[in-house]
């Protein structure tokens, strides 16, 4: 069977799709700061440019399923198909049939540029299946990207073999540098034949990690590195993480929240462990920004996901629907090639663009007004960078910080659709409250249209609905309605006793 | 003397490469091992690669049938939580 989609229409622009913000991040997050060779190396990388993880799509193959160490919010029972916190995938491939599905994707999906390992495992904890993944794609499908993710703790002797297979984005999970803070995190690993615990085990973690780290870097490998914050353990000690790995040159840090419910059967969702709220994951990305980029647009994906960040096409890709594929990839190749040169064309005006308007902006700013207080806003849309969702729609919103700076995004929060609450939550009471508490610190909310019912609610709450910019882009949407609460008076208070008043 | 696979192995893979013996063997619903093979890693290592591998608490049972590495043992987790 010929694959339908290699006869889809080049010139079709992308679809928009996971995340829609026009603009994700403040001018020092862009890429345009970095050194000209890392640019070349990311600029198509939809996990590590903000820009374009709105045009290009990545996935995830499950090949890795063995770990050499055990991590307080893993269990390794635990697989749902609802489910998607990283680690977890529904679906075991071996390389070949790996291979296979990274082929029907890359077809059907030209806008995929990057293939990822990441688990549910470990993968460099199988080296042989993930290796032969690599080896196979980068002869049959050189046009991909390929990076892995790894604990680091059997890094330093992959290190080589990583280069060889020209895998040039790495990303190591490093959640402390202490091993006090390790053995909180870490109950053991397996090292040279042995399982080790305790605070030994999480030494021995630590110096692979920044070995390997170290190794990368002087292999000119780009080094992203996670962290989970996992408040009241590592929150306070992860500002220290930043900044030592990006003294070594890490090019990236980002910091997750730890995801802990009771139902994961974790040893922090069963001791009731709890995650940051996003006031908490805030700051510390905040504290954390001065020392390093961030990547406020993570989604925290699956370990077998497919598609833009944000959205998750694996049910297309099936086995036994990939077993039914006939794909010509040297064909959808020259395909692929016109839609990525279609989309990087499009990067490009909009680079231009930008800097064009930050020049106006900054003639404006010769003759500005006095700086005016920070405000959060909450964004609704579902694609293109302008306002065009629903409130009761939306089951994500885009938090931005407007300032006498300009706006930038901070970050995306997700709910449970409003106008759904019935359906999914069964007390449709709760579903608003949730929202409101998804949107606390935010000042406005920014959507094509609310309903009456929730508007005194967020009235209440301090959160100013407004309809007034659909269809509006949305960073220009937010300049005027913060214009609109300077005109008010409204930026000479304090947050804290404005939300009082209301 | 040889220790054993029990269903709440999740087929990891992680034991299998590790056997020094070659007795760990991929079937379903789950890996077992070929108890003619396995001589619990003696003469190879001091500990018993498979179990110092597995992450499934009682996954793997010694020639005593006894979990090799009993509930709460890796994950820390206190045994009424566990329970819960």
């Amino acid at each position: 069977m010929q694959m339908p989609v290699i006869n889809i229409a080049v010139a079709e622009a992308p679809k928009q799709g996971g995340c829609s913000a026009g603009s994700c991040g403040s001018k020092d997050e862009q890429m345009s700061h970095l050194p000209e060779h890392i640019r070349q190396k990311v600029f198509n990388h939809p996990c590590y440019s903000e820009e374009a993880h709105h045009y290009f799509a990545r996935m995830h193959v499950a090949v890795a399923p063995a770990c050499n160490i055990q991590c307080n919010y893993c269990n390794r029972k635990y697989d749902c198909a609802n489910e998607s916190r990283p680690g977890v995938v529904s679906e075991l491939h071996h390389p070949v049939q790996a291979v296979k599905k990274v082929l029907a994707v890359a077809a059907t999906i030209p806008q995929m540029t990057v293939l990822g390992i990441a688990g549910p495992g470990d993968p460099l904890a199988n080296p042989e299946r993930t290796f032969e993944t690599f080896r196979m794609l980068s002869e049959q499908a050189p046009d991909i990207k390929l990076c892995v993710s790894t604990n680091g703790l059997s890094l330093p002797e992959q290190v080589e073999q990583l280069s060889q297979y020209n895998i040039d984005h790495v990303t190591i999970t490093i959640n402390c540098v202490d091993p006090d803070v390790g053995a909180q995190i870490y109950p053991w690993i397996f090292w040279k034949n042995k399982r080790i615990k305790g605070r030994e085990a999480a030494a021995i973690l630590i110096e692979q990690q920044q070995k390997g780290l170290e190794m990368l870097v002087a292999k000119g490998i780009l080094v992203k590195v996670n962290s989970v914050m996992i408040p009241g353990v590592n929150d306070k000690h992860l500002e220290e993480v930043s900044k030592i790995v990006k003294a070594k040159g890490a090019f990236l840090h980002n910091v997750m929240p730890l995801i802990s419910e009771a139902e994961h059967g974790t040893y922090y969702g069963l001791t009731g462990q709890r995650g940051p709220t996003n006031e908490e994951l805030q700051a510390l990305q905040d504290a954390c920004a001065g020392d390093m980029n961030m990547m406020r647009h993570c989604r925290q994906c699956r370990a077998d996901a497919v598609g833009l960040l944000g959205e998750d096409r694996g049910s297309e890709f099936t086995m036994d629907k990939i077993e039914q594929m006939e794909i010509n990839y040297p064909e959808a190749m020259k395909m692929r090639a016109q839609v990525h040169a279609a989309i990087n064309e499009e990067l490009e005006s909009k680079r231009l663009a930008k800097e064009a308007k930050v020049q106006i902006v900054n003639i404006q700013g010769l003759k500005k007004k006095e700086a005016t207080r920070a405000v959060l806003m909450a964004v609704a849309t579902k694609g293109g960078g302008v306002i065009n969702e629903h409130f009761g729609h939306a089951g994500e919103f885009l938090i931005y910080e407007a300032s006498s700076e300009g706006v930038r995004f901070i970050g995306h929060r997700k709910t449970t659709p409003y106008c759904e609450g019935d359906i999914s939550c069964g007390d449709g009471e709760s579903v608003l409250d949730k929202t409101l508490k998804v949107l606390a610190g935010c000042e406005a909310v920014l959507c094509s249209k609310v309903g009456y019912e929730p508007w005194g609610p967020l009235e209440a709450a301090g959160i100013q609905p407004n309809g007034e910019h659909a269809m509006e882009p949305i960073e220009d949407a937010i300049l005027k309605v913060y214009e609109e609460m300077r005109v008010e008076g409204k930026l000479d208070a304090k947050l804290d006793e404005q939300q009082k008043v209301a | 003397m040889a220790l054993e696979i029990i269903e709440s192995c999740t087929s990891c893979w992680a034991c299998e490469p590790l056997c020094p013996s070659k007795a760990i063997y991929e079937a379903k619903p789950h890996f077992l091992i070929d108890p003619d093979k396995c001589n619990e890693c003696s003469g190879d290592f001091e500990d018993s690669q498979c179990a110092s591998i597995c992450p499934i608490e009682g996954a793997i049972l010694n020639a005593d049938g006894e979990p090799v590495n009993p509930p709460g043992s890796l994950t820390n987790i206190p045994l009424q939580k566990l329970a819960a």
